[in-house]
């Protein structure tokens, strides 16, 4: 088993295996956003508190948990790669950080639509709509600190350097975000209170997080194909595989 | 069936703008990523291939 | 075996001081330099005066909204002027070549990043806390509030310094270094604006502030333990 996996740690043969796979989970998500929105939208019934503008739950939700998980998948392999020394693993924090930022703005966007019909404003500064938009500050700060470096291996240090500082911190701007926002309560509302979901909207929500989780895997896997072959272009079996493109 | 007509799904009981609007900015935003990521996967492998044929030169 | 266990066990006091003392070496170096170069560090002072005071002319001087914007808008400067200082953190010994002498030396790495950290606080968040309360008058706090200000201030620039250190260690050398810093470190000092500001609010609408002092106290210790080891891992990095 461990023999395999280090296979797999070599980035030629990860290039390999991730041109095989990347097409099934796009297409699974792909198939999955299919079936999850016909529930989302013929299935499930006329929430009897917030008529129709709940269906924004069903893209709402997946994208907040989405930019969230990857960010921790994120720190997973800048942990790994600073542990061991595996370039696989920061080139797979650097394919993963731009899905993790669109999500987070996608999050963020979903949410203001679904709250001004909700809570007669655009934007609260409610605990959780706060901790996204840091987050999304946290993505474009990674983001920014990579564009900044042009050296490799330094880069992918300082940004799995910065991605583990922003996971020891996440929780503690959370904490406060939480903190602050029950001292403030008059100048916003809570959202705690969810409605009681019926079950059928809870399927199509789930299916549509799974669409979106491979969805990102799909995109991950192409892009960190391309950093793959930018880094190993002066390798043999690069040389091989685009003279057999041509 | 929840839709008596195509009207009714696309006033989502009045909240279409909110409902529509949302929906839009996921596929505009993974479409872009996709169209993104494809053209930047071509432009890679066009320019690698270019190096290389400099190379042998 | 034996010889060396006891060789361990009975360190003489020279070895056990030697740690001590290399940081408060890195700490005097550091402040004495910045002593002899007075306009560099006056900037970021002076910076977070004005900042302040722009405040009043742009909402009004009416003491009532003063009072009520003065605690955010006095931490949300004092965050801006520390982000200002602290591209200097490394660079001026980055460029002399000092820094890497530092880093063959046999002391750890994260004493430098400690001592560089404490350095830049006693210089940029001393006099941050000696200017408070005039700040305070001007936005017409009263004097338990500035009490409570300059309390949580002396809590949080601790932390400000020494997150920012592991900022200005990722950042070190590279283009445009001062606004990259502020995208990568403004986010990471949120619990402390939240905690140090949400104290002197406390303090004024009478709920009371040991709480919000306590968690940025805690925050203090957090980023105390874990902000020097990223910091030198950060400069072993970017020394590369």
């Amino acid at each position: 088993m461990s023999i395999a996996w280090f296979k797999y740690s070599s980035p030629m043969t990860f290039y390999g295996l991730a041109g095989h796979l990347a097409p099934w989970f796009g297409w699974g998500a792909a198939i999955l956003a299919v079936i999850g929105l016909y529930i989302g939208f013929f299935v499930a019934p006329t929430d009897f508190q917030q008529g129709e503008a709940y269906r924004v739950i069903f893209i709402h939700v997946p994208a907040a948990w989405m930019s969230m998980f990857i960010y921790l998948v994120m720190a997973f392999w800048s942990a790994v790669g600073l542990a061991w020394n595996t370039r696989l693993s920061f080139m797979m924090a650097r394919a993963l950080a731009p899905t993790g930022a669109l999500f987070a703005f996608l999050s963020l966007w979903t949410g203001a639509f679904w709250g001004k019909p909700m809570w007669g404003a655009w934007w609260v500064w409610d605990a959780r709509l706060t901790s996204a938009l840091i987050l999304f500050f946290l993505y474009v700060g990674i983001m920014a600190l990579w564009a900044a470096i042009d050296d490799r291996r330094r880069g992918d240090r300082a940004g799995a350097l910065l991605i583990l500082v922003g996971a020891i911190n996440v929780p503690i701007i959370y904490f406060s975000v939480k903190w602050w926002n029950t001292l403030h309560q008059g100048a916003s509302i809570s959202l705690t209170k969810a409605p009681s979901m019926a079950s059928i909207m809870l399927t199509g929500m789930l299916i549509m997080a799974f669409a979106a989780w491979f969805y990102s895997i799909a995109v991950a896997l192409v892009r960190v194909r391309g950093i793959i072959l930018e880094r190993e272009r002066q390798t043999e079996w690069v040389k091989v595989l685009l003279e057999q493109r041509s | 069936m929840n839709w008596a007509s195509w009207d009714a799904f696309w006033a989502m009981g009045g909240y279409g703008l909110y409902v529509w609007g949302s929906y839009a900015a996921v596929v505009v935003g993974v479409g872009l990523e996709i169209f993104l990521l494809r053209r930047s996967h071509a432009n890679l492998i066009k320019r690698l291939k270019r190096m290389q044929t400099w190379e042998k030169q | 075996m034996t010889a060396m266990a006891s060789a361990y066990d009975t360190p003489s006091a020279d070895d056990s001081f030697a740690p001590m003392r290399f940081l408060g070496t890195v700490i005097r170096r550091d402040v004495l330099l910045a002593a002899r170069r007075r306009g560099d560090w006056l900037t970021s002072q002076f910076f977070f005066v004005m900042v302040v005071s722009m405040f009043p002319l742009g909402i009004g001087p009416e003491p009532e909204i003063l009072r009520m914007i003065g605690p955010g808008v006095v931490w949300v400067a004092a965050l801006l002027a520390s982000l200002l200082s602290l591209p200097r953190l490394f660079a001026e010994d980055f460029r002399d070549g000092s820094l890497e002498q530092m880093l063959l030396s046999p002391e750890p790495t994260v004493l430098v990043t400690l001592g560089k950290a404490l350095a830049h606080w006693c210089i940029y968040g001393i006099p941050l806390l000696i200017i408070t309360p005039v700040l305070g008058i001007q936005f017409s706090l009263p004097a338990e509030a500035i009490g409570v200000l300059v309390l949580s201030l002396l809590i949080g620039t601790p932390i400000l310094s020494l997150l920012g250190s592991v900022g200005a260690a990722l950042t070190l050398g590279l283009r445009g270094g001062g606004v990259l810093l502020t995208l990568l470190i403004l986010p990471l000092y949120v619990p402390a604006l939240i905690f140090g500001a949400g104290a002197v609010d406390g303090a004024l609408s009478g709920v009371g502030y040991s709480a919000h002092l306590s968690l940025l106290a805690a925050f203090l210790v957090l980023t105390l333990m874990v902000a020097p080891w990223v910091a030198a891992a950060a400069l072993r990095v970017s020394l590369e």
